[in-house]
């Protein structure tokens, strides 16, 4: 029997033959970021960690950009041929890590003879990952009892909506519960059409988005623009963390923030621990993989899936009040700009575990941060491009780096209670 | 106890799957349901786990009537089933297979994992059933899912176990081993349901045995007092040839050459390694061989549907490595994939249309840009009368056939046509008595004519009936080359493994 079990191990012949590609993709990246960055830059790059008015304020990290870009570029190439002659286990790591330098590189060259606010920058992070990392909650609800939510740009769209306008007129934090509650009922209105009408996942998704951007459409053009008073919600305030907002970078970055935060990280773990330590979470996952044999042992697959798809609903019509409650304070047309979608790939890149797309949508609430700041340090590249480049982190990503993930396997597919 | 089931019926739509069927059995028995597939055996266990509703009829257990309207009430009153595909989920442990749905928690609905995996281990313990609690189910062995299978039920306390099916996937080996399993539930006082269509497997296990032909029960009868023709001709319902003759004769040239090929999965893993193969003329070669150990992909290699890494295949000396499916089929190596529904025939599709998905663009049914339809439909009606097709029409959807029709309109399909080598991968899957005797009989026939024949079948007695030669496959590889008169317990350790 052991032998048997053994021999079943994946001969993986992929990473022997894949380390040649891996490694001089390496090295062309090397190349890539000297010719780029490393010529013809001069200065220092200043990276400012802390504000003066800071209780423990850190100095500022002062790199010379030609060295340190030269530097950079060394270290990865170093990588690449390290993987061309023997393929570690950990591979990922020093692709994750080369991936690191060249971003640290392109960010020195752009700061050269400048000076830039790193920690600022991070807390942007923070903060744009939000509503990232909550629609990549609001999926994996679904997407672990197998049911497909496209709809979740739109069930955000509808959260930020509805925020705004009854953030408007009973405050935030009534106008919170609203949102979350719009964002159930579309959860409910999507878990009918699947799992009850067994309209196809995709369709019905598609059909939610559009439905929201009309009705949102409509009504900002006929009842917010003409009365601006319902369109004038309060954002919810910072509330700084006692001593930990005081730290230095950490502090910043994780404990200035206002309730969004704070509840998204909260979401994210409580999330994980329903799925992976809690009766119920073992059931949703089983439905999301074997319904059928979920089914045989009691489990009321419909209802299961009900349950699911409406939570997710809830946190994604949460992630959505943060675009006018927990940010602006009001609502424009198509507001969300994609942020669902973008969850999307998150909970993909995370293999739809609550963790792991945190991670992912920080990748991708850098990429949103970094364009952002960017554009305040006036580099040559036309600002267009810099505001696509949450875009392109998602298609490198979804395309190139996720490739074999595994989903729950019966996704996308209705479950037919026979009788 | 008892449980009854009395003058149960149901039918889907207009087909009667169960008609007033009655049925007992308690505590310290095996009582066997013996039926050809369609009978109404899983529809009936269905009813009796609370899947199904049955449209009338009643279920009593310990003399009361009860009824089931999920199958969580069939669980509480102590009935579980062992399902012929089984209901595990594989990513899931097998702790977390076994708790599913009765998990033992604590606050907030937190699963107590540690008391869990006691639980497991005692179950497994008591009744011998050797099983690591923390292993995931999609890396153990067939025969030992199943263990986890029969745990999950004694984990909700069953008293009657219903087995569907459930050698199927097993060695000759697993199976005694599942036996044994099998009389020691039954000498612990638990009642016992054996489905199948093997008739030595329920004279050797059964105390009991009912056979089911058309949605009733037709018979029950002693196993002691009873033999295989007697129990076929209850099942099918007149009498049936059960010995496959088969004439010795010589073989002729080398028809088909495999030389060192080697094949890789679609998963990247190596699925055959090192294969090496000769076939003759008027040969039968049987492949035998646990599901799962490379036959699939080794017969998609033969036929084109899947890359050969390295090695070399030689038809009448002509090197035909890594020719298109079309280029084989042209050829006269004719292929029944092993799942017709899903590689042999579009279900959609017309008898007419299934007929000539490999042949359309011959002239015979082509001109230019149109098919000639005319033709395609007589052609199908030949086939069809050749090979005992019963359909209404040639123009009636393959999927209204049954399964026995369905593998005889591919058989007809690839053997009506110009044909030299045929590869047939479980030719008689899933279908009844009646059409397999035909099927066998075609085959020995094309045999007889100086045809070659490849045939893949994990139904060990399939391959010693029919075979000239057997090869046993295991993880990829050729472990052995036996003659057909070998012992089958030979064939059941290389298929294991154990000989090679």
């Amino acid at each position: 029997m052991k032998k048997l079990i053994q021999s079943q191990q994946p001969i993986n012949m992929n990473r022997v033959h894949g380390s040649l590609i891996a490694g001089s993709f390496l090295i062309l990246l090397a190349i890539f970021v000297f010719i780029l960055f490393g010529f013809g830059v001069e200065g220092e790059a200043t990276f400012r960690l802390s504000r003066p008015s800071d209780p423990y304020a850190l100095p500022n990290l002062v790199l010379p950009a030609e060295n340190s870009i030269g530097i950079a570029s060394l270290i990865i190439a170093f990588f690449g041929a390290r993987l061309i002659v023997k393929t570690p286990k950990e591979y990922t790591v020093f692709f994750a890590l080369s991936f690191f330098l060249a971003v640290a590189a392109f960010l020195v060259w752009a700061t050269a003879g400048k000076s830039f606010s790193l920690t600022g920058m991070l807390q942007a992070t923070v903060v744009r990952a939000v509503p990232i990392a909550l629609a990549a909650m609001a999926g994996i609800m679904c997407e672990r009892v197998a049911v497909i939510n496209i709809g979740i740009e739109g069930m955000m769209l509808a959260g930020a909506f509805a925020g705004a306008l009854f953030g408007s007129i009973f405050g935030s934090v009534l106008g919170l519960l609203i949102a979350i509650t719009v964002g159930g009922v579309f959860g409910l209105i999507l878990a009918l059409l699947v799992v009850t009408f067994r309209v196809d996942q995709i369709i019905a998704g598609v059909a939610i988005n559009i439905l929201v951007l009309g009705l949102t459409s409509f009504f900002t053009s006929h009842l917010l623009k003409k009365n601006p008073h319902l369109n004038d919600a309060a954002v919810f305030k910072a509330i700084q963390i006692p001593i930990l907002a005081e730290l230095p970078i950490i502090g910043p970055m994780l404990f200035r923030h206002n309730i969004f935060v704070y509840l998204a990280i909260l979401i994210v773990f409580s999330t994980t621990f329903y799925l992976f330590k809690t009766a119920y979470g073992l059931r949703a996952r089983a439905v999301g993989e074997h319904p059928k044999a979920a089914e045989t042992l009691g489990i009321s697959v419909i209802k299961t899936r009900f349950v699911n798809v409406i939570i997710g609903g809830m946190i994604a019509g949460f992630g959505g009040a943060w675009f006018t409650l927990g940010s602006v304070g009001r609502f424009d047309e198509g507001m969300t700009g994609g942020r669902g979608f973008i969850g999307l790939a998150a909970m993909i890149f995370g293999r739809w575990h609550p963790i792991g797309a945190l991670l992912a949508a920080l990748v991708f609430g850098f990429a949103d941060s970094l364009q952002q700041k960017l554009a305040i340090l006036r580099t040559p590249i036309p600002s267009e491009f810099l505001a696509m480049s949450p875009y392109i982190v998602t298609i490198i990503v979804v395309a190139g780096i996720v490739g074999s993930a595994r989903p729950p396997q019966a996704i996308g597919k209705a479950y037919v209670k026979e009788s | 106890m008892k449980i009854e089931l009395k003058e149960i019926s149901k039918s889907f739509g207009p087909v009667a799957a169960n008609t007033k069927i009655n049925l007992s059995v308690s505590s310290g028995e095996t009582l066997g349901l013996l039926g050809e597939n369609g009978a109404g055996k899983t529809t009936l266990m269905n009813i009796l786990t609370g899947l199904y509703k049955p449209d009338s009829g009643q279920v009593l257990i310990r003399g009361q009537q009860r009824e089931f309207s999920n199958p969580r009430d069939a669980i509480k009153n102590g009935i579980g089933m062992v399902h012929q595909h089984f209901m595990l989920v594989p990513v899931f442990s097998v702790t977390e297979n076994v708790i599913l749905g009765n998990e033992p928690t604590s606050a907030v609905n937190r699963i107590n994992l540690k008391e869990a995996r006691e639980k497991v281990q005692n179950i497994s313990s008591k009744y011998n059933l050797d099983v690591d609690p923390d292993e995931l189910v999609e890396r153990l062995p067939v025969g030992v899912q199943q263990r986890v299978e029969i745990i999950k039920i004694l984990f909700r306390k069953a008293e009657l176990l219903i087995f569907d099916e459930p050698t199927a996937v097993l060695t000759p080996q697993e199976v005694s081993d599942f036996f044994m399993i099998v009389n020691s539930l039954k000498n612990s006082g638990k009642a016992i349901i054996f489905i199948t269509h093997k008739l030595h497997e329920v004279i050797q296990i059964c105390d009991r045995i009912n056979i089911l032909r058309r949605g009733k029960v037709v018979g029950e009868v002693n196993p002691k007092k009873t033999s295989n023709s007697k129990l076929a001709e209850l099942m099918v319902g007149r009498s049936v040839n059960l010995n496959t003759k088969r004439k010795k004769i010589d073989p002729g040239d080398v028809l088909l050459k495999v030389r060192n090929l080697h094949v890789i999965s679609d998963k990247k893993e190596k699925v055959i390694s090192d294969v090496n193969l000769k076939l003759h003329k008027k040969e039968i070669l049987g492949i035998a061989g646990v599901q799962g150990n490379g036959q699939t992909e080794f017969i998609e290699a033969l036929t084109g549907l899947r890359k050969i890494s390295s090695g070399e295949i030689f038809y009448f000396d002509k090197n035909c490595t890594n020719f298109t499916p079309r280029k084989i089929h042209q050829m006269g190596i004719k292929h029944i994939p092993e799942d017709r529904q899903k590689q042999g025939l579009i279900n959609e599709f017309s008898l007419t249309e299934n007929i000539i998905l490999n042949t359309y663009y011959e002239a015979d049914f082509s001109k230019n840009i149109s098919l000639n339809w005319n033709n395609a439909r007589s052609e199908a009606a030949r086939v069809m009368k050749q090979f005992d097709v019963r359909a209404s029409s040639e123009s009636s959807p393959a999927n209204n056939l049954s399964g026995g029709n369905q593998q005889k309109l591919v058989i007809g399909r690839e053997m009506s046509r110009k044909i030299n080598l045929l590869i047939a991968s479980q030719p008689t899957r899933g279908v009844d008595v009646g059409s397999i005797e035909y099927i066998h009989g075609q085959i020995i026939a094309a045999r007889n004519s100086g045809i070659g024949i490849l045939l893949n079948s994990t139904e060990l007695e399939e391959i010693i009936a029919l075979s000239d030669r057997i090869v046993v496959f295991f993880e990829g590889k050729i472990v052995a080359e036996l003659p057909s008169n070998t012992d089958p317990k030979i064939i059941g350790l290389a298929m294991a493994g154990v000989i090679t």
